[in-house]
């Protein structure tokens, strides 16, 4: 199994949940963070200008089978993808066991 | 006796607007400053409006209005005491406009409204109980004997050309301006907010609410100026409401707009601040203006607003919610403004009116100094540094403002 993290555009939240939704994905948790990287955001606020690089993006985090993993990589970096610096990324990692509470069982299954 | 009552219902439903302008405050200020500190500015803007009307019962009605006196400083005593005919009723003739109870109550929705104009301005530093000691004394007694010298019959008001402040430039605004200043100065700014010489932005959290904020200061003016006809005279009511109004737009358009040139953006607190900066503006002559000449003071009031703010940035003052440049500055400008504009318009108007931003100035900023800077020298008046990273509220309160949600913060 393995936990597919993503920080993307919350503009793009629909798109990449559609995509996911398309190859079979519908599992998953998200919340809104904000994150620093390269994209640069200009305000200001009475007469001071000032730059952030502290912007708002949704972080979803997703546990799959191993034979889902690459489908579902695909579908974040196509629905997610603007061209734009600040797109986001996506960390894959292992994970080591999954249970399904309401049953108690574990294992791959409870993904299904 | 009709005429009584039509009157003192006006003045009653005035007294109403002018208490529901706390709520307007309350909105304002927190809407311009963090969460953190939510608890603390609003528990501060409470006690402002209890405990300065029990002050207002107890010393300030009487300090304010206090008969024949030397036009300085006069008592009538404490406590309220109505004045009573032959068979012990109220005696209806205390004036044509109101009863006595109505004019006690709606002078002293006045009062607490100095002190609100100081919470803003000392927001998120500053330590409760001192705050709590300052509004007893400037509220209970500092305010009440400087209005005595105009409203209360005093020296300002039997000058050979009395000084004129329909319903509070001078005597709300920018004595409230005033201590804003001289807290501010001796406050210091809030960590963060300079850095290395430059001025940071510390963005409120809370946009609409402050929108919601002014909007309510707003309708609540339309009780303070057009209470302070002091009747229900259809004429002067009636214009004052069109001159307030007129003012309000018109501060709010300039402002928006000079500051749109200056920084090359749509800022909507510079917008709210300038609504706010003209209804300060009207204020004092509220009655004796044109459409036109209101017009024209509320958007003198907008423009200088934006500059104002500017100004005190680069001064290294910190005042959050803009409280000086719309208090101070514009109460100055609208009380100049009656000697330049409307019915009394005139250079030995002017002059009255320059004696009495003169001598409200001394009385504000020396009883403001003593006062802070008593408190500063012995229990201090601002809180800690981990106390003001870590926000106000869980120090002074051990509560939190929005428990069950958490905004960003910065």
């Amino acid at each position: 199994m393995k936990k597919i993290e993503a920080i993307i555009r919350k503009s793009k939240y629909s798109a990449v949940r559609n995509a996911l939704h398309d190859v079979g994905v519908n599992f998953f948790s998200y919340w809104d963070v904000t994150g620093l990287g390269n994209e640069k955001e200009g305000h200001v606020y009475r007469g001071v200008s000032y730059s952030t690089s502290d912007i708002q993006r949704r972080y979803i985090s997703i546990v799959v089978n191993d034979d889902f993993e690459e489908p579902t990589i695909k579908a974040i970096l196509d629905s997610a993808v603007t061209g734009d610096v600040g797109d986001g990324k996506i960390f894959v990692s292992d994970v080591k066991e999954c249970y399904r509470i309401r049953t108690g069982e574990k294992g791959g299954n409870t993904l299904k | 006796m009709e005429l009584l009552t039509i009157n003192n219902v006006w003045m009653m439903i005035c007294t109403a607007l002018v208490f529901f302008m706390h709520l307007g405050f309350a909105f304002l200020e927190i809407g311009l400053t963090r969460q953190k500190n939510t608890i603390n500015i609003l528990f501060k803007n409470i006690f402002i409006i209890t405990v300065g009307l029990l002050l207002y019962a107890l010393v300030g009605f009487n300090l304010m209005y206090p008969g024949e006196f030397n036009g300085f400083l006069g008592f009538a005593g404490f406590g309220l005491e109505s004045p009573l005919t032959a068979e012990g009723a109220l005696d209806l003739t205390y004036s044509e406009g109101y009863t006595y109870w109505t004019d006690f109550l709606f002078q002293g929705m006045f009062a607490a409204t100095a002190a609100t104009i100081v919470s803003g301005a000392v927001a998120e530093r500053i330590k409760i109980f001192p705050f709590m000691i300052f509004v007893i004394l400037y509220v209970g007694f500092i305010y009440p004997i400087a209005g005595s010298w105009k409203w209360g019959g005093g020296f300002l008001q039997e000058l050979e050309t009395p000084f004129y402040d329909f319903a509070g430039s001078t005597l709300v605004h920018s004595v409230g301006g005033w201590a804003a200043l001289v807290a501010v100065c001796l406050l210091g700014s809030r960590i963060g907010k300079f850095k290395n010489g430059k001025i940071q932005a510390i963005p409120g959290h809370n946009i609409p609410l402050a929108t919601a904020g002014v909007l309510i200061l707003w309708l609540g003016w339309f009780g303070f100026n057009g209470g302070s006809v002091l009747s229900a005279d259809p004429g002067l009511t009636s214009l004052t409401l069109v001159t307030t109004c007129l003012a309000a737009a018109a501060g709010g358009v300039l402002a928006s707009l000079v500051s749109y040139l200056k920084y090359k953006n749509l800022d909507l607190t510079m917008f709210l601040n300038g609504i706010l900066g003209g209804l300060v503006g009207i204020t004092a002559g509220a009655d004796q203006m044109s459409p036109t000449d209101a017009i024209i003071i509320g958007a003198v009031a907008g423009a200088i607003i934006v500059f104002a703010v500017s100004l005190i940035d680069r001064l290294k003052l910190d005042d959050p919610v803009g409280a000086i440049a719309v208090h101070l500055v514009c109460g100055i400008w609208g009380t100049l403004a009656v000697g330049i504009f409307g019915e009394l318009a005139s250079g030995a108007q002017f002059v009255s009116q320059l004696i009495g931003v003169v001598a409200y100035a001394a009385i504000c900023i020396t009883s403001s100094f003593i006062i802070l800077f008593t408190l500063k020298k012995t229990v201090g008046i601002r809180v800690s540094e981990k106390e003001e990273l870590e926000g106000l509220d869980g120090f002074e309160h051990g509560m939190d403002a929005y428990p069950d949600f958490r905004l960003n913060e910065h």
